[in-house]
């Protein structure tokens, strides 16, 4: 299925010949028409690309590698899905440019285990760039050769952090390092390795082709450019959409067909629920940030129920390593079903919050210290209403 | 198993060895193309790469029981596994869960005693626009509902 709006960036007249362009230029200026762009990572973190292949491209090192984070396990979130069907091509270029403008080699496609049945595709689309001799080696004609491997995955949510990430690349259980040194400097075998999500690489081709300020022209001073969002749950349309960042939440239900709605979870389970009244807020990295997951709930919904599925995933994603993930995610969970059966005093449920808070600062990684967010946001926004049958 | 049973593994296992290369980050593809296979990773099976790969037979293990698709137990035939994260659960998985109970007279997490079926709960599959969604195996199928659920069990036969 395709984008289902107007698409800004991902229509493909956009790409032209962005890849030829970008492999004509000399490898330190793609870095900078990157960071030129404003471009930032569309994996959830939003740290700028343009810095972090800088980084990669000065450092010194005898191999250096490009990892395309396609392991999109946040729920709600299916938007890469899309972009490696419906833009396969486009992907694959993005790593070579990649590849090409820090001086790497060897990238790898992380991608998910349940999306196995993609396998075929992409392989024939690597296939297909060798033979045009846009991989492999002297690509078109240049000093420059890089190849291209597909990795599956095989089920752990946690995989698509990025050092777990590295960690299952290199053969071992998926768990996350502490951070620093960060990939870029320290990431696979030890070398610089770019990791990157599948949108963020598929964006440059485009940028290359009609250059860094047609980019930044688009979205917000903090949000440049355009963002691909998932949208599931109470709407009549799911599917695929592009907006440009600072986006408004009442102009994005308008255009899924959300009715009647109660509460919208941005960012997936990990992300933050807001009220349905807190339409002027906007999708942007300085207001309410997103992967690409927005999930509707309209008043039918027990937003308790809800919340509840999102806890039991991360009870059952934690990897372990760490205490206030492993038990504070239990923990967390345990507080829901106690509020469910009327036996949570008011008390102890402000100690459970006050656990989310301390989980925020003391996890080892990016998945417990976001774990605590549906349970803060859901019993803070509709507090009155889960405690209403107190 | 068979004594001609086990080398039969031994000299696949080795195969794929030969395919992906006897180093650490080839562990992973290799137990995956196991798993595909024959549908679990013994623990022979785990053993023979730990001796290939010259690495402690505790190291495969460990691996094996990190990653959710890497099994050690038998499994059925056709393995399905429904999606139980939220937008599935919103799209009435519920419905498809009772109709999956029902029709191969199972629970989530039993296996049938011919051994044909399996039933699991998996977290978001990414098809969370065309909910409810399962896999059997590793094929996909969405927009279920209990009446399309008999259809697939039944050309499954
Ligand atoms: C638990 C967890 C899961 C993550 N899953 C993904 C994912 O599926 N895809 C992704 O691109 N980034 C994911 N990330 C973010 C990555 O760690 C990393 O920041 C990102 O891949 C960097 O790429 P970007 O700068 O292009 O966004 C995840 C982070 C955490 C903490
Ligand atoms: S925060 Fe959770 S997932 Fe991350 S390292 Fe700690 S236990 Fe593992």
């Amino acid at each position: 299925m395709p984008i289902l709006n107007k698409p800004i960036v991902f229509a493909k007249e956009n790409f032209g010949d962005g890849f030829e362009k970008g492999l004509k230029m000399k490898p330190i200026d793609i870095v900078l028409a990157v960071r030129e762009s404003g471009l930032k990572g569309r994996g959830g973190a939003g740290f700028p690309t343009g810095t972090k292949w800088m980084l990669a491209a000065t450092a010194t090192a005898e191999k250096k590698f490009i990892v395309c984070n396609a392991d999109e396990g946040e729920p709600g979130t299916f938007k890469d899905r899309v972009l490696l069907t419906e833009f396969t091509e486009q992907v694959l270029k993005g790593i070579i440019l990649c590849g090409y403008a820090i001086g790497s080699q060897v990238g790898y496609i992380y991608l998910r285990g349940e999306y196995d049945y993609m396998v075929n595709q992409i392989n024939s689309a690597i296939q297909k760039l060798k033979n045009e001799n846009k991989l492999g080696k002297n690509i078109l004609g240049k000093d420059f050769d890089f190849d291209i491997e597909l990795r599956l995955g095989s089920g752990a949510y946690v995989c698509g952090e990025e050092s777990a990430l590295i960690e299952s690349l290199e053969g071992n259980r998926g768990e996350p390092r502490n951070r620093p040194p960060y990939p870029v400097n320290t990431g696979f075998m030890g070398y610089p390795t770019v990791v990157n999500n599948v949108e963020t690489l598929a964006t440059v081709p485009a940028i290359l082709n009609l250059g860094s300020d047609w980019y930044r022209n688009i979205g917000t001073d903090k949000s440049r450019g355009s963002k691909l969002i998932s949208v599931s749950g109470d709407v009549e349309f799911p599917g695929v959409y592009e907006i440009p960042f600072g986006t408004k939440i009442k102009d994005m239900l308008e255009l899924v067909g959300a009715k009647d709605t109660k509460a919208i979870q941005i960012g997936g389970a990990s992300g933050t629920c807001i009220s349905a009244k807190e339409l002027n807020r906007n999708l942007s990295f300085e207001d309410l940030p997103t992967g690409g997951s927005i999930i509707v709930f309209n008043n039918s919904r027990n937003m308790l129920k809800i919340l509840k599925n999102f806890m039991e995933f991360f009870v059952e994603e934690s990897c372990g390593q760490c205490t206030p993930c492993r038990i504070g995610n239990k923990k967390l969970l345990d507080g829901v079903n106690m509020i469910e059966k009327g036996e949570c005093s008011v008390a102890y449920l402000k100690e459970l919050l006050s656990l989310g808070e301390t989980m925020r600062i003391t996890s080892k990684c990016g998945l417990g210290q976001s774990s605590p967010n549906p349970f803060i946001s859901i019993l803070t926004t509709f507090g009155d209403e889960i405690l209403a049958t107190y | 198993m068979l004594g001609s049973e086990l080398s039969d593994l031994n000299i696949e296992i080795s195969e794929l060895v030969e395919k992906h290369g006897n180093g650490r980050q080839s562990l992973l593809p290799i137990l995956q193309e196991i798993q595909k296979r024959h549908g679990h990773i013994s623990g022979h099976a785990q053993q023979e790469v730990a001796r290939l790969l010259d690495i402690h037979p505790v190291e495969v293990n460990g691996v094996v029981s990190f990653y959710a698709f890497l099994k050690t137990g038998i499994r059925a035939k056709y393995n399905i596994r429904l999606c139980k994260t939220i937008s599935c659960e919103l799209a009435n998985k519920a419905s498809i869960a009772k109709t999956l109970e029902r029709e191969l007279g199972i629970k989530f997490g039993e296996v049938t005693k011919d051994e044909r079926y399996s039933l699991e709960y998996i977290n978001c599959l990414g098809m969370c626009d065309q909910g409810p969604a399962m896999l059997i195996n590793n094929e996909v199928y969405t927009s279920l509902t209990p009446h399309k659920v008999i259809e697939i069990l039944d050309n499954l036969k």
